[in-house]
């Protein structure tokens, strides 16, 4: 039971990050109608977001250190903490939380220069060409990253407060031997408040609403004389401020590396295939869905009867979908159907 | 207007072709490309894209799963030589053979759907086996080591003939080894009958319903062809191309890694077939030849070299230079590659061969435009 409890929590937290980039995926696909195979790209630009935070925030000097009285060590001091003192310290600790306020103007000009410089030229084309060009941005953002930060991975801690594990099962009646990372909490917290935050956007604003009425019938409100490409590249630049987060959030779970974004691009594809394509609800859903799945089947007892199940659930799954429900969980009819 | 050219043309085509890769080692000389192991990859990475173009060149299907056909013959050759004998033969029939074995069951299964979904479909085997062949058949493939030769293998046939040497055996053919020069020529060979075989299919009947599923699948299907069939063949010959070239990697160079098989390796032959230009005979192998080549350049560029090369610029504008170029050569040499690549997506979608007609009109038609005569429609009909 415990472990089964456990097991839940992980996929939901993998499918916060799953349900996180297939979200911005969709959202691209239902407004542009352009396949984006860079937005992986884009979840690792947000980690790297925190790392460069870090390093800027960590610049130091050579001090000596006056705990060592025999002879003259040095040590390095960040400026932050000679100037400030604790709260420089402090403000060291909290980067990640920190980063957050950064990511979100940069990503959000990543993604508007994106859209306007590149995507836009392809609307029109085939949807082969925009994968094609797309993976070729993903390369060249991987490669600027990685010719930077080199291409080992470069861990960030969670925040000093939240660094140990929550005595999560007290709280659900299991004991208090079930525990569980604050970090990843938190993060499957915060993928539920942004994914919450973006449906409420799209339902509850007329701005919103405007969106959904040009995803249904772009024509139809541009002839109501509504500058509706505009609104579809600020829902870009929302995709990518997304998945900049779902970024920034993962750094303390996985030490963010340049082909991070490859990696979790393969799966969200996935997942919005499952979840159907251009169906935002379907692509949420099918994140948790899967990711839970995957966990499970990570369970030694599971690997017991269906060795080597952990690796190909995913993927399994896909392919029983896209046989059975050709449009995915929740896909409408007439999306992408040639 | 006949489907199919004469064949007397067919045969100048295919005559051509056979003259200018056999002598590669001499015309590739001058740019300094003229060593076996490079040569060798042009001819397989050629025969991977050649195979790739008639699934996606002829029907549009872009799969993004080739590198798994790559993975099974290089595994399969493997095992040949492992198991029955050093003769690159027996293993590069049967990784072809297994390979499209393999085909057959992930093109029944992915073909039931087009579009993105089909690219999808195509992912999502490839990283099954990519995942499968890291973990539990880490018996089959061993795992992160990559397959390799053992003095403990039995390799029976070969056992009956020859006592085991000392050292590991090198693939043969018929006790020609395969290394240097004699590898490239068997890889040639087999690289001019895949041509040979794909220039046939272009000009068939069947080549000929292929692209006719790519102009208009649904229009196919009310003339009365039931597309599928046809599509499960080209998707297996061009599995059976992609395993073809992965036992041959695995004859020039008897060892096989699950890192082949990574859709990062689809990514490259999807790549190599753009670059050359899409649906064209000679393009993809254009496009291996020219990334393999840049890769072989580039790569083994440094710092040190850049500054020898642009020594004569003064010294404050050369380390300029060194800084921005150092970015896209040696390690950085994927960036390169993905750079190239968006600019052939954005700008010459027909790639090289494209390129190459277009400069063709430009030279041979002499331009009388600022007169305000359009070059493009004979103006002495008037």
């Amino acid at each position: 039971m415990d472990a089964i409890f456990l097991q839940i929590l992980n996929g939901l937290d993998k499918g916060g990050a799953y349900a996180l980039i297939a979200l911005g995926l969709t959202l691209v696909f239902g407004t542009l109608g352009v396949v984006n195979f860079a937005h992986g790209a884009l979840f690792m630009m947000g980690a790297f977001c925190v790392v460069t935070l870090q390093k800027v925030l960590t610049i130091a000097k050579r001090v000596k250190d006056p705990s060592v009285t025999f002879f003259d060590a040095y040590k390095e001091q960040p400026y932050l903490e000679i100037w400030f003192g604790d709260t420089g310290r402090a403000i060291i600790d909290y980067v990640v939380p920190i980063s957050i306020l950064l990511a979100i103007p940069i990503m959000l000009i990543v993604g508007v220069a994106m859209e306007r410089g590149l995507i836009r030229y392809f609307y029109k084309r085939a949807h082969a060409d925009q994968i094609l060009v797309t993976f070729g941005l993903a390369i060249v953002l991987q490669e600027i990253i990685k010719s930077f930060f080199g291409a080992n991975p470069i861990p960030v801690s969670a925040p000093h407060v939240v660094a140990g594990s929550a005595a999560i099962g007290s709280l659900v009646g299991l004991g208090d031997a079930v525990v569980y990372p604050w970090w990843r909490l938190i993060y499957l917290l915060f993928s539920g408040v942004v994914i919450f935050g973006v449906f409420a956007f799209l339902q509850y604003t007329t701005y919103g609403m405007v969106v959904r009425a040009g995803m249904a019938d772009r024509e139809t409100v541009g002839l109501l004389g509504i500058n509706i490409q505009r609104r579809f590249t600020i829902v870009f630049g929302l995709a990518t401020v997304v998945a900049g987060l779902a970024g920034v959030m993962y750094t303390p779970v996985l030490p963010p590396d340049y082909h991070m974004g490859m990696e979790f691009l393969v799966l969200s594809f996935v997942v919005v295939v499952v979840g159907g394509m251009g169906s935002l609800g379907g692509a949420v859903t099918a994140g948790f869905l899967l990711g839970v799945l995957q966990s499970f089947s990570s369970m030694t007892e599971v690997k017991a009867i269906i060795p080597g199940i952990d690796q190909i659930i995913i993927y399994l799954v896909a392919v029983v979908i896209l046989l059975v429900r050709p449009r995915g969980l929740m896909g409408r009819k007439g999306v992408m159907e040639s | 207007m006949s489907v199919s050219p004469s064949p007397k043309k067919e045969l100048a085509t295919i005559a051509i072709f056979t003259v200018a890769v056999l002598a590669m080692p001499i015309w590739l000389a001058p740019i300094g490309a003229a060593y076996p192991d490079l040569l060798q990859k042009f001819a397989i990475f050629g025969i991977f894209a050649i195979g790739f173009n008639i699934l996606f060149g002829l029907t549009g299907y872009l799969s993004f799963g080739h590198a798994a056909f790559l993975g099974v013959g290089s595994y399969t050759a493997v095992w040949s030589f492992k198991l029955l004998t050093m003769n690159v033969l027996p293993a590069v029939i049967f990784g072809t053979v297994l390979a499209g074995l393999f085909a057959v069951l992930i093109g029944y299964v992915s073909l039931r759907r087009s579009g993105i979904y089909f690219s999808i479909l195509t992912l999502a085997f490839a990283q099954m086996s990519y995942n499968l062949a890291y973990s539990v058949l880490t018996p089959i493939t061993n795992g992160e080591t990559g397959l390799q030769l053992t003095q403990q293998d039995p390799r029976i046939i070969d056992s009956m003939f020859v006592e085991a040497g000392a050292g590991l055996p090198s693939t043969t053919l018929f006790g020609l080894k395969m290394s240097g020069y004699p590898g490239f020529y068997f890889c040639a060979v087999v690289l001019i009958i895949g041509f040979w075989i794909s220039l046939k299919i272009f000009n068939s009947p069947f080549g000929m319903k292929l692209k006719a599923i790519k102009s208009n699948q649904t229009r196919m299907g009310y003339t009365g062809f039931n597309t599928r069939p046809y599509l499960l063949v080209a998707f297996v010959i061009s599995g059976m191309y992609a395993g073809l070239a992965g036992s041959l990697m695995a004859a020039t160079d008897p060892l096989a890694g699950a890192e082949r098989m990574q859709w990062t390796a689809s990514g490259e032959v999807v790549l190599m077939t753009i670059l050359g230009g899409v649906g064209t005979l000679i393009g993809p192998l254009l496009g291996a030849g020219v990334i393999k080549y840049f890769e072989n350049i580039f790569s083994s560029y440094n710092e040190n070299v850049l500054h020898q090369i642009f020594a004569a610029l003064p010294d404050p504008l050369e380390d300029a230079v060194v800084a921005v170029t150092s970015l896209f050569v040696g390690e950085g040499w994927h960036l390169t590659l993905g750079t190239l690549f968006m600019v052939i997506v954005i700008f010459l979608p027909g790639g090289i061969v494209e390129g190459a007609r277009r400069l063709k009109s430009l030279v041979l038609r002499p331009t009388v435009r600022k007169y305000g005569f359009k070059t493009d429609q004979p103006t002495t009909r008037s």
